[in-house]
């Protein structure tokens, strides 16, 4: 061993971190050399020297309670921050859980879910009472003439609605405007019984057979749906059924 | 609402038992750790307020410890905090680059300077040892003072082993130095 590579692995000697083969080959060398074997002696008296200096800082006293209080309180405080943080993670899984089972409950029973026959009434009734509730969209074109209302929808629909005052019977036309239902753009006439307002929707049907009046209610309003001259009616108004009996024939005699 | 108050009590139990085993585990170390930051800091207010900020630390992740080596985990993190307290105190300390590549003029240097540590007594001992580069100070005190072995050092001060073993060299040769200075300038005045 040269004394170059003996320098290099005397602290390791020192430190007691040589293996054996290691540490024989060192002590060999130290033997043999005067100038290894005096710094060995040296670094010895240095460790020597650093342990009985009592330089080793202990805590002082009262470091060792402060610390438990502040773990302590550490402690409680992890308590309050997880569980806020874990309760409301089940909560919010088992929301989704219970959410997704009533999507896929009520996509695959068929009673639950309108069918396209249940959800059209629906629709007809829900834009009764939107155009009711804006005074601004009851009418898109205002005027009691049906030549004016009639060309009115000229170019804005593929069909043309037939359109008539029923002013001498007491059904006076207050006006049109362009609804979409169905999946389609419709028309919406809309008629006035003292102060009870009739939306009546217009659309070509599929099958030119006529079907006669069919009588529904929801939500306290009525509603008369009948097939006529290849066009679907729907009639909608807070009307009794009698008096809307009686336009939904005035409707269907004018045609 | 029984089910979170039962999981609160669940929680709660959970935690006093953690707290049981973090201060069985690693509050017998609180001299070592001590030490270390006393010795890194080199100022009693710091140290303690170090050591008190690494057991909160300690405590929080104590999740990632798993019952190997208390001491050595705990030091790392009481390095690392002290680290942190320097860098936002603008210590000094800090500003010294240290090469890690053996120097050969220190390395064969080979004067045996055991009479100078004759003279030396324990105040000229610490002021030596304090005046030593931090990342020297370090690995001195854990070889030394903890007697912790090359493996646990390499541990605490994130090193290489190869490092820990030259760095160690090197500390011991400057710390020579510097009391060789001291004794040199004690003998003029």
């Amino acid at each position: 061993m040269s004394c170059q590579t003996a320098q290099k692995f005397i602290h390791a000697y020192v430190d007691g971190e040589l293996d054996l083969a290691g540490s024989l080959e060192v002590e060999q060398h130290m033997q043999e050399c005067q100038v290894c074997a005096s710094a060995y002696r040296n670094q010895t008296a240095l460790r020597s020297a650093l342990k009985d200096s009592s330089l080793y800082h202990s805590a002082p006293a009262g470091l060792e309670k402060r610390i438990r209080s502040s773990l302590r309180r550490e402690a409680k405080s992890e308590v309050g921050r997880r569980s806020f943080g874990w309760n409301w993670l089940p909560v919010g899984v088992a929301l989704a859980c219970v959410l997704l089972m009533a999507l896929v409950i009520w996509q695959a029973v068929p009673g639950l879910r309108p069918s396209g026959d249940e959800l059209l009434p629906q629709e007809v009734v829900s834009n009764h009472v939107r155009a009711l509730q804006l005074e601004s969209h009851r009418t898109d074109v205002i005027s009691s003439d049906q030549h004016t209302v009639k060309p009115w929808f000229d170019g804005k629909l593929d069909f043309a609605p037939p359109v008539k005052d029923f002013s001498s019977q007491g059904f006076p036309l207050l006006g049109g405007r362009l609804e979409y239902l169905n999946n389609r753009a419709v028309a919406a006439l809309v008629y006035q019984r003292q102060k009870h307002y009739i939306n009546l929707y217009v659309w070509p049907a599929e099958q030119s057979s006529a079907a006669s009046e069919v009588a529904d209610k929801r939500q306290g309003y009525n509603l008369l749906h009948w097939t006529n001259s290849g066009m679907n009616y729907w009639a909608v108004s807070d009307l009794n059924v009698v008096e809307l009996h009686e336009f939904a024939r005035l409707v269907q005699q004018a045609q | 609402m029984v089910d979170g108050v039962e999981y609160k009590q669940e929680e709660r139990l959970q935690q006093q038992n953690k707290l049981a085993t973090f201060e069985t585990a690693v509050l017998p170390h609180l001299d070592a750790a001590y030490n270390l930051a006393r010795w890194l800091t080199r100022n009693d207010a710091d140290a303690e307020d170090v050591v008190q900020e690494a057991y909160l630390r300690a405590f929080r992740f104590f999740g990632g410890f798993h019952g190997e080596d208390g001491r050595a985990w705990l030091l790392g993190i009481v390095r690392n905090t002290s680290y942190t307290w320097m860098q936002r105190n603008r210590s000094p300390q800090l500003n010294m680059v240290l090469n890690d590549e053996p120097h050969e003029a220190e390395s064969n240097d080979l004067n045996p300077e055991a009479l100078l540590l004759q003279k030396a007594d324990a105040q000229m001992l610490r002021q030596a040892v304090e005046e030593l580069p931090v990342e020297f100070r370090e690995v001195l005190v854990l070889r030394e003072l903890d007697e912790m072995s090359y493996k646990q050092i390499a541990v605490v001060a994130d090193l290489p082993l190869g490092t820990v073993m030259s760095r160690l060299a090197r500390a011991r040769k400057r710390l020579q130095q510097i009391l060789a200075s001291h004794t040199q300038t004690e003998v003029l005045t």
